[in-house]
């Protein structure tokens, strides 16, 4: 049987991923794609310690995460939309200048 | 091998073959109903009054060629009938379509007529359904054809559009049936109020079924919601580069999906396999009448009404069909709270 | 305990290619592959209403936004490829940092948490998890956090629409 343990460190591991995956790619909508992999990390550990504990809570918050998540994918992807017009690019460090 | 195991298989590979037939059912069905709307005869050459007709469509798509255009991804070219064939099946797993029964005494206890009996059985529904986009979604980008891109960006749009009014009608009777799995749901419609009338949702929730229904019939891409795949617009719209067999899943996929769609509509209003007469081990054949009748309608109304132009569907499916699901989902939890049910 | 492997396996390789694919489309699939595993383990840990919904809001509709896009801008990945196609720790200044940061993050945190806890316990029986509990908590306890979030989401939706339009003066 798996216990709390086993979930957070596969938790860790996905949170860990996501974050390489924002360091290392440079293209906009990979990095969205790998804050989702950091959100849905949390919110696996969020629903084995709200096991653990017996209460319901953890799934409570998780249902909040999901639409927190949701509406920022929504709204940084219209701004990469934007960004895309402008430059024709998806890759941040043409986003160099303060300058639009 | 336990018999309740070998009951158990033996119910997954019986529906799975029941759907398949169903599909070959609805392609002759369609055509001769629509052939008596027209005033013609529809298919009566091959076998007696045509009813051979779906076998000779299917041996006829199996000798075609299975054609790939060379721009095409090929791994999501082949993957995308997949998913939407697998999604169609897949749905109708938590359906049950009749009460629990000892095959005539065959076994030792009840085995429910339902392939998988899980207590949020709505959920799983509608969460397949979400699924089922992305088979019409990726058909429409590998094909590398513009045709097929529009049709499949338009079709997944409009699918997604109407999974909102769709899960409103769904909320609206949950509240009703105060349970989230589909045999408590027909369960709660079995006995009459006044001797007379059957406990059926339909009658508690009238604006419901015909929202659900017409958020069904667009989530399955019929008409009169099927721009995204009518021949005089876009060619074929997102399955224009397929052909043979791929074809057929897009086929079958959408047929099955008609089913599973007008079952859930069954087991949600029209209380499932409920009926006079028949005792409840043979309610099945109530739920085969009810489906039957869903399904006539369905293809009455492709041949009769005439297809929304895009935007018209899109504008009416958030600016009508949207607000008169949450309107009606406030009245059914007024009412509920009201009369304490 | 299989199970948990298998959904903790499809998961983790599913995360790791899809920062590790250079076709943008792939990766969203990808994506999708694991929160379809994330579902799974939902569903183990006794919170099935959960699972349904990651699989309905999730992999059933931000993947779709994800994807649209992706499909709308045609992203090309081949600008990137000069930048990624060396190995990341032999990329030019900034990203060699990025990329050994993100290395040292992944073992500290193995190594944080394989020294054991006190809670190396199973889990007791099940907490409450059916809908009907789950709901009448949202709507008394959080309520106000549930109001909260439809007024964000409400403002999601107009700035994204205001944001993706299209301005009519860039035109001319």
């Amino acid at each position: 049987m798996p216990t709390l343990n086993d979930y957070l460190v596969l938790s860790a591991i996905l949170f860990a991923i996501g974050t390489a995956g924002v360091f290392v790619r440079r293209n906009l909508i990979t990095i969205l794609l790998s804050i989702e992999i950091m959100l849905n990390a949390v919110n696996l550990s969020f629903v084995a310690f709200g096991r653990s504990l017996g209460t319901a809570d953890g799934q409570i918050i998780v249902f909040f995460v999901m639409t927190v998540a949701a509406a920022e994918a929504a709204v940084g992807l219209a701004i990469v939309i934007g960004l895309f017009r402008h430059r024709e690019s998806l890759n941040p460090d043409t986003f160099t200048s303060l300058k639009w | 091998m336990t018999p309740l195991l070998v009951a158990q298989i033996g119910l997954t590979l019986f529906v799975f073959f029941m759907l398949l037939n169903s599909a070959a059912v609805m392609v002759y069905v369609e055509r001769k109903v629509a052939a008596f709307l027209q005033q013609r005869l529809g298919p009566y050459l091959v076998g007696p009054k045509g009813v051979l007709q779906p076998l000779a469509d299917v041996i006829k798509l199996m000798f075609k060629e299975e054609l790939r255009p060379k721009a095409a991804d090929w791994f999501l070219f082949a993957l995308a009938p997949i998913i939407s064939a697998s999604c169609a099946f897949a749905a109708f797993a938590v359906v049950p379509f009749g009460a629990a029964t000892t095959f005539f005494g065959l076994l030792s206890e009840p085995v429910k007529l339902q392939v998988a009996d899980v207590n949020v059985a709505v959920l799983v529904i509608f969460a397949i359904a979400s699924m089922s986009v992305y088979g019409i979604v990726l058909a429409g980008w590998s094909s590398n054809s513009k045709y097929s891109l529009l049709g499949g960006l338009r079709s997944s749009a409009q699918m997604i559009s109407y999974e909102l009014s769709y899960g409103m009608a769904l909320a609206s009777v949950l509240v009703v049936g105060n349970s989230l799995s589909l045999t408590d749901i027909v369960n709660g419609q079995s006995g009459y109020w006044f001797h007379v009338l059957p406990r059926w949702f339909i009658f508690l929730q009238p604006v419901g079924f015909l929202i659900y229904l017409t958020a069904g019939v667009a989530e399955t891409n019929r008409a009169p919601f099927d721009f995204p795949e009518a021949e005089q617009e876009l060619v074929a719209g997102y399955h224009t580069e397929y052909s043979s067999m791929s074809f057929a899943m897009f086929f079958l996929a959408e047929y099955i999906n008609m089913v599973t769609v007008s079952a859930v509509a069954t087991d949600l209003f029209l209380g499932g396999w409920h009926g006079p007469f028949l005792p409840e081990s043979l309610g099945w054949i109530w739920f085969l009448v009810k489906v039957g009748a869903l399904l006539f309608f369905y293809v009455w109304m492709r041949w009769t009404l005439p297809r929304y132009r895009y935007d018209q569907l899109m504008s009416f499916g958030w600016k009508i069909l949207l607000p008169v699901a949450v309107v009606n989902l406030l009245v059914t939890a007024a009412g509920v709270l009201y009369f304490g049910m | 305990m299989t199970l948990f492997y298998l959904f903790g396996a499809v998961a983790v390789i599913a995360s790791l290619l899809v920062i590790a694919q250079r076709n943008p489309i792939y990766s969203v699939l990808l994506l999708i592959a694991s929160f379809g595993a994330l579902s799974g383990l939902y569903v183990l840990l006794d919170a099935p209403f959960v699972a349904v919904t990651q699989i309905i809001v999730y992999a059933g509709a931000i993947m779709v936004l994800f994807l649209f896009v992706v499909m709308l801008l045609n992203a090309p990945h081949e600008e990137t490829e000069h930048d990624e196609k060396v190995h990341p720790l032999r990329r030019p200044g900034p990203m060699r940092l990025g990329a050994v940061l993100a290395a040292a993050l992944v073992v500290e945190l193995i190594w944080a948490l394989s020294r054991g806890t006190s809670e190396t316990g199973a889990f007791g029986e099940a907490a409450v998890s059916s809908v009907r509990a789950l709901g009448r908590s949202l709507f008394t306890e959080y309520a106000f956090a549930f109001e909260v979030t439809s007024v964000l989401i409400l403002v999601a939706m107009v700035g994204a629409v205001v944001l993706a339009k299209r301005d009519p003066r860039a035109h001319s």
